[in-house]
C-alpha cells in the first residue's frame, strides 16, 4: 500500500466496499485511498469488477460499505470528482465547444467562452475542432473530446473508465500524458486501462482486480510480477527497467 | 332500460340528431308513388315497421280498436319505444321491437315491411330478395306533406277508412292552430341549432313548422336548404331571436356541449329577446298527427316573445 | 485557437439563436392575429379588432371575444404544451422519436378524460376533466420509460407507444360507444384528432394553469437535459439527479399534455417536427431547444388551427389530419436517417 504518499485529506477512500449482483459479489470488500497527486491505473480482467467498482465509489450503484464520494450530494460529488463513462454516449450533434462546456455544468454555468473549456480543448488537441459537430468525429476523436468535458468539470479526482479504448497509438499515449500532467499538477486520476504497456510506463501506481477482489496496489513494478500476471490475467510478458521507466510487453497466454 | 339511442345512429349512419335527420335528408328524396287500393284480399295481416315514423304512423292506423284486425301490426323498431326519439314511445311498449335487420325481420315472417327511403339500401333489397314486400316511406318535408304521408302508410296496411279519419282529424286540427298574422310573423327570426352545430333550413318539416307558427328561420334566411352545419359565429352574428334547440342525452358528449356555450348564453342576455327554447325532439322528427304538438308550442313560444319585454315593438298598424 | 476565440465563436451562434427567438415570436404574435381573424364570419379587420376590446358589444364583439379569443389562446397554449413536451421528452430519452402523441400520451389522456366526462364525474366536478386526463397521461408516460427507459433504443420506444396507444385509443372507443349518448360514439374521431372548434373560456380557465404549471416544471430540465447528451451516468456524476429529472418530466407532460388533450383532443406530431426543424438551429442543445419548441409548437398548431378553417370551412377538419399529413413524413424521414446511422 501507498499509504505514505497521501498527504491531506483523500480525495477518494473506499472502505470495505462490495457491490452485489444477485447473490454474486462482483466488488467484493475493496477498501482504497487516492491522495492528491496520483494516476492510478485500476488493472484487472474482463469482469474483474472495475467498472462496478468506479460506479460504486461514485455512488451511481447501489452497495455496502463506505466511500467518500457516494456520501456528497450529487452537486458536491460532481465539484470533487468528474467520471468518464466506458459507454461513449452523445445524443445530439451538439458542437464540440458545447459538448466540452457541459463539463462546467457542476459550477453553475456552461458557457463554451469558459476557460476551462478553452484549456480541456487544448489538452486534447481538441482547439480546432470546436465547431465541428461531435456526431460527425470519429469514435477515437468521439473519445477524445468526452475526455475534455471530463477535464473541464475541473475537479481534484477525475474517474475514467477504459478512456484509452479505441484510440489511435498516438492520441493514447497524449491521453495518458495528460493524465500524468494532472497528477503533477496536484490532481489524480483513478483510470481503468487494459493496456498494461500504457499503465506501466504513465502511471504512478496500479491497482489490481480480480473477481472482485483487490489483490494488488502499489508502483507499477511491484504490482506487474509474473506470479500475479500468470494467475490473474493467464499471461507472461516481458518486464524491464528501460531508460525511459518501465517496459511492458505480453508475451504468450498460459492456461 | 337504456334508450336504444346510439343504435338509431348505427342504423342510419349519421352522427347527427334525430331532428335533423328525418328532414334533413327530405331533400330531393322522391317518395313511392301512392299504392293503388289493393283489394280486402291483399290486406297484411303481418306488418313489419322497422323506420321510426312509419312505426308511429302504423301504430294510430292498425290500432286494434276500431275495427282494426288485432295483431296486424307485429313488430316496430326499437327507436319507437325511445322517449328521446318516439312520440308513441308509451304504445310502442306493446309491440316486440325489432332492431330492424334483415335477419330479425325476416324470421318475423311478415307479409309487408313499413321502411323509410333511408333505411339501409342493403337491408331492403335483401329482404325483397327473400320474397318479403318492402313499402318505403320518404320523409315528409311540410306541414301539407303529412296528411299524403298518412294515406300512403293507410294504403299500405289496407286501412283506408282508419286513414280518412286520421286525415281529417289532423286537418281539422292544424286548421285550429292558424297561423299568425303576417305583421306580427316578419318580426321573429329563429334558429335551429343542434348538437354539432346542426341547423335545418328550407324545404323541410321543421322550416315549415317556424314558419307556420310566424317564424322566419335564420337558416334559410342564410340560404341553406335541408340539414348542415351552422359555425356559431354565424348564428352569433344573425342575431336570433329565439333558438329553438334538443334536449341533452344522457351521458356527456361535445356535440352537446356545445349548446352551453357561453356566446349562446351571452346572446339571449344582449338584447332581452332572444331566449334558449329546449323542445322535445320526438314531436319535431316525424310527419305525424304529433306534429301539431311541436306547431301549438312554437305557436305559443311566438305569441309569448310578442308579448314580451320587447313590448314597444310590436304596435300594428 | 485561444479562450477568446472560443468565446467569439460561442457568442457569434448566440446571435443567430437571437435572431431565431425574435422570428418565432414575431411568427407567434402574426399566426395568433391570424387565428383571431378568420372564420366563417366575415368581418372587417379593424371592427374585429376593436370589438376585442370593447366592452359589452353587439353580435361582433361576442364573436370575437367568445369564440375566436378562447380558440386562439387555447391554441397558443396546446401548440406551445405539445412542442415543448416533445423537445423535453426527446431530451430525456436521447430519441428523436419522442412524442406525446405517437407513444400514446396523448391517447391514454383522452381515455381518461372521455372517463371523467361519462362517468358524470366532469359535471361533478368541473376540474375532474383536466385531472383525469392528467393521470392517464401520467401513467403513460410512467409506463413508457419504464418499458423503453431512456437510451432503451427507438425499437423499444416505439414499440411500448404502439401497445399503449392501441390500448388507450380501444378502450376509448369502447366507453364512448357504451355511453348512452348517441353522439358520444360518434365523437371518437375528435378524441384520436383533436379540435379546436367552439372552445369556449370555460375550457381555457380549465386548461391553462395545468398547462402553464406543466410547462414551467418542463422549462426547468434543460440544463440536466443537457447533460443528460452524455448518458445518465455522466449526468449523475455531472451533479444532476436523473430520479427526479425522470418525475419532474413525467408530472410535467402528464400536466401539459393532460390539461392540453381534455379541451382539445389528441393531436399528434407537433411534438414530433417542431424540435426535429429547431435541433439543429439551435446546436442541438436540448436547454436551447425547449423554450424554442415551445414557440414553435405554438406557431404550428395556431397555423394548423387557421389551415383547418381556411381548407374547410363549414367541416370542422381535425387538427390531428392536418399535423399527421405534415408530420407522418416527417416520422418516416426520421426512422430512415436513423435507420442509416445505425446501419
Amino acid at each position: 500500500m501507498s499509504m505514505g504518499a497521501i498527504s491531506g485529506n483523500p480525495l477518494l477512500q473506499l472502505q470495505d466496499l462490495t457491490v452485489l449482483r444477485g447473490s454474486r459479489r462482483v466488488v467484493d470488500g475493496v477498501s482504497l485511498t487516492i491522495g492528491p497527486g496520483e494516476f492510478v491505473g485500476l488493472i484487472g480482467p474482463n469482469g474483474a469488477g472495475k467498472t462496478s467498482l468506479m460506479r460504486a465509489a461514485l455512488g451511481l450503484l447501489p452497495h455496502q460499505g463506505g466511500s467518500n464520494l457516494a456520501q456528497m450530494t450529487p452537486g458536491v460529488r460532481a465539484r470533487a470528482a468528474a467520471f468518464l463513462p466506458q459507454g461513449r454516449e452523445i445524443a445530439w450533434a451538439l458542437s464540440v465547444a458545447d459538448l466540452v462546456a457541459l463539463g462546467r455544468t457542476p459550477w453553475g454555468r456552461s458557457g463554451a467562452a469558459d476557460a476551462a473549456v478553452s484549456n480541456a480543448l487544448a489538452r486534447m488537441g481538441l482547439t480546432d475542432f470546436a465547431a465541428r459537430r461531435a456526431t460527425e468525429l470519429s469514435g477515437g476523436e468521439q473519445a477524445r473530446v468526452l475526455i475534455a468535458r471530463a477535464l473541464a468539470q475541473d475537479t481534484p479526482l477525475l474517474i475514467a473508465d477504459e478512456p484509452g479504448a479505441g484510440l489511435d497509438p498516438e492520441a493514447q499515449i497524449r491521453m495518458m500524458t495528460v493524465f500524468a500532467d494532472l497528477a503533477a499538477e496536484g490532481r489524480s486520476v483513478l483510470a481503468s486501462v487494459h493496456d498494461l504497456g500504457l499503465a506501466a510506463r504513465h502511471c504512478t501506481r496500479l491497482v489490481m482486480l480480480h473477481q472482485g477482489r483487490l489483490v494488488a496496489d502499489g508502483p507499477p513494478a511491484q504490482v506487474l510480477e509474473p506470479g500475479l500476471l500468470a494467475r490473474v490475467f493467464g499471461i507472461e510478458a516481458h518486464i524491464a527497467d528501460g531508460t525511459d521507466g518501465l517496459i511492458f510487453q505480453p508475451l504468450r497466454v498460459i492456461r | 332500460m337504456r334508450p336504444a339511442a346510439p343504435w338509431r345512429f348505427a342504423r342510419w349512419g349519421l352522427g347527427i340528431t334525430a331532428v335533423a335527420l328525418a328532414v334533413a335528408v327530405a331533400q330531393g328524396a322522391a317518395a313511392d308513388p301512392l299504392p293503388t287500393r289493393p283489394s280486402g284480399a291483399q290486406m297484411p295481416s303481418r306488418v313489419v315497421s322497422i323506420n321510426l315514423c312509419t312505426d308511429q304512423l302504423a301504430m294510430m292506423l292498425a290500432a286494434p280498436g276500431a275495427g282494426a284486425k288485432p295483431g296486424q301490426l307485429i313488430s316496430v323498431s326499437t327507436l319507437a319505444s325511445d322517449p328521446m326519439s318516439s312520440s308513441m314511445a308509451a304504445e310502442a311498449a306493446a309491440y316486440p321491437a325489432n332492431r330492424g335487420s334483415a335477419e330479425q325481420v325476416f324470421m318475423m315472417n311478415p307479409d309487408l315491411v313499413l321502411a323509410g327511403t333511408f333505411t339501409s339500401r342493403a337491408t331492403v333489397d335483401l329482404l325483397r330478395r327473400l320474397g318479403v314486400r318492402v313499402v318505403e316511406i320518404a320523409p315528409v318535408t311540410s306541414l301539407q306533406g303529412v296528411s299524403d304521408q298518412i294515406r300512403q302508410v293507410a294504403a299500405a296496411l289496407g286501412r283506408f277508412e282508419a286513414g280518412e279519419a286520421l286525415v281529417a282529424r289532423f286537418e281539422a286540427d292544424l286548421a285550429a292552430l292558424a297561423p299568425p298574422s303576417d305583421s306580427q310573423a316578419s318580426r321573429l327570426r329563429a334558429a335551429l341549432y343542434y348538437p354539432n352545430g346542426y341547423t335545418i333550413g328550407k324545404g323541410t318539416l321543421s322550416d315549415d313548422i317556424l314558419a307556420r307558427t310566424g317564424f322566419i328561420n335564420i337558416a334559410t334566411e342564410l340560404g341553406r336548404a335541408g340539414g348542415g352545419n351552422l359555425a356559431m359565429e354565424l348564428l352569433v352574428m344573425a342575431g336570433p331571436d329565439l333558438v329553438v334547440t334538443s334536449k341533452p342525452y344522457p351521458g356527456a358528449s361535445r356535440s352537446e356541449a356545445l349548446l352551453r356555450h357561453p356566446a349562446l348564453a351571452q346572446l339571449g342576455a344582449q338584447d332581452g329577446q332572444a331566449a334558449l327554447l329546449a323542445t322535445s325532439d320526438a314531436d319535431w322528427i316525424c310527419g305525424t298527427p304529433h306534429v301539431l304538438r311541436a306547431v301549438a308550442e312554437m305557436r305559443a313560444a311566438h305569441q309569448r316573445a310578442i308579448a314580451g319585454p320587447a313590448a314597444p315593438m310590436q304596435s300594428l298598424p | 485557437m485561444t479562450a477568446r476565440s472560443v468565446s467569439a465563436f460561442a457568442s457569434g451562434r448566440g446571435l443567430s439563436i437571437r435572431l431565431l427567438t425574435v422570428l418565432l415570436v414575431l411568427a407567434v404574435v402574426l399566426l395568433f392575429c391570424a387565428s383571431l381573424l378568420v372564420g366563417p364570419a366575415a368581418l372587417g379587420l379593424g371592427e374585429s379588432l376593436s370589438a376585442l376590446f370593447a366592452g359589452k358589444g353587439g353580435p361582433v364583439v361576442l364573436v370575437m371575444q367568445e369564440i375566436r379569443l378562447p380558440r386562439a389562446i387555447l391554441g397558443l397554449l396546446i401548440g406551445a404544451a405539445l412542442g415543448l413536451s416533445g423537445a423535453a421528452m426527446q431530451g430525456f430519452l436521447r430519441n428523436p422519436l419522442a412524442e406525446p402523441g405517437l407513444i400514446g400520451v396523448s391517447g391514454s389522456a383522452a381515455l381518461g378524460a372521455v372517463l371523467a366526462l361519462q362517468t358524470g364525474l366532469a359535471a361533478a366536478f368541473a376540474l375532474a376533466l383536466p385531472l383525469a386526463a392528467l393521470a392517464g397521461a401520467g401513467l403513460s408516460a410512467a409506463l413508457i420509460l419504464i418499458l423503453a427507459g431512456p437510451g432503451g433504443g427507438a425499437l423499444a420506444l416505439i414499440l411500448a407507444g404502439v401497445a399503449i396507444s392501441a390500448l388507450a385509443g380501444a378502450a376509448t372507443s369502447l366507453v364512448l360507444n357504451l355511453s348512452p349518448n348517441p353522439f358520444a360514439a360518434a365523437e371518437i374521431v375528435y378524441w384520436m384528432m383533436g379540435s379546436l372548434a367552439d372552445r369556449s373560456f370555460t375550457h381555457v380557465w380549465l386548461a391553462a394553469p395545468l398547462i402553464l404549471a406543466g410547462m414551467v416544471a418542463l422549462m426547468t430540465l434543460g440544463r440536466g437535459l443537457d447533460a443528460l447528451s452524455l448518458g445518465e451516468d455522466a449526468a449523475a456524476s455531472m451533479g444532476l439527479r436523473p430520479g427526479r429529472m425522470r418525475l419532474v418530466l413525467i408530472l410535467g407532460t402528464a400536466a401539459a399534455v393532460g390539461a392540453s388533450v381534455a379541451v382539445a383532443g389528441a393531436i399528434g406530431f407537433v411534438g414530433l417536427v417542431v424540435p426535429h426543424i429547431l435541433r439543429p438551429l439551435v446546436g442541438a442543445r436540448p436547454s436551447r431547444l425547449l423554450p424554442l419548441s415551445a414557440l414553435g409548437g405554438a406557431a404550428v398548431l395556431l397555423a394548423a388551427d387557421v389551415a383547418v378553417r381556411l381548407i374547410a370551412p363549414d367541416r370542422d377538419l381535425k387538427l390531428g389530419v392536418l399535423t399527421a399529413l405534415i408530420g407522418a413524413p416527417f416520422f418516416l424521414h426520421l426512422i430512415w436517417t436513423m435507420r442509416r446511422a445505425e446501419a
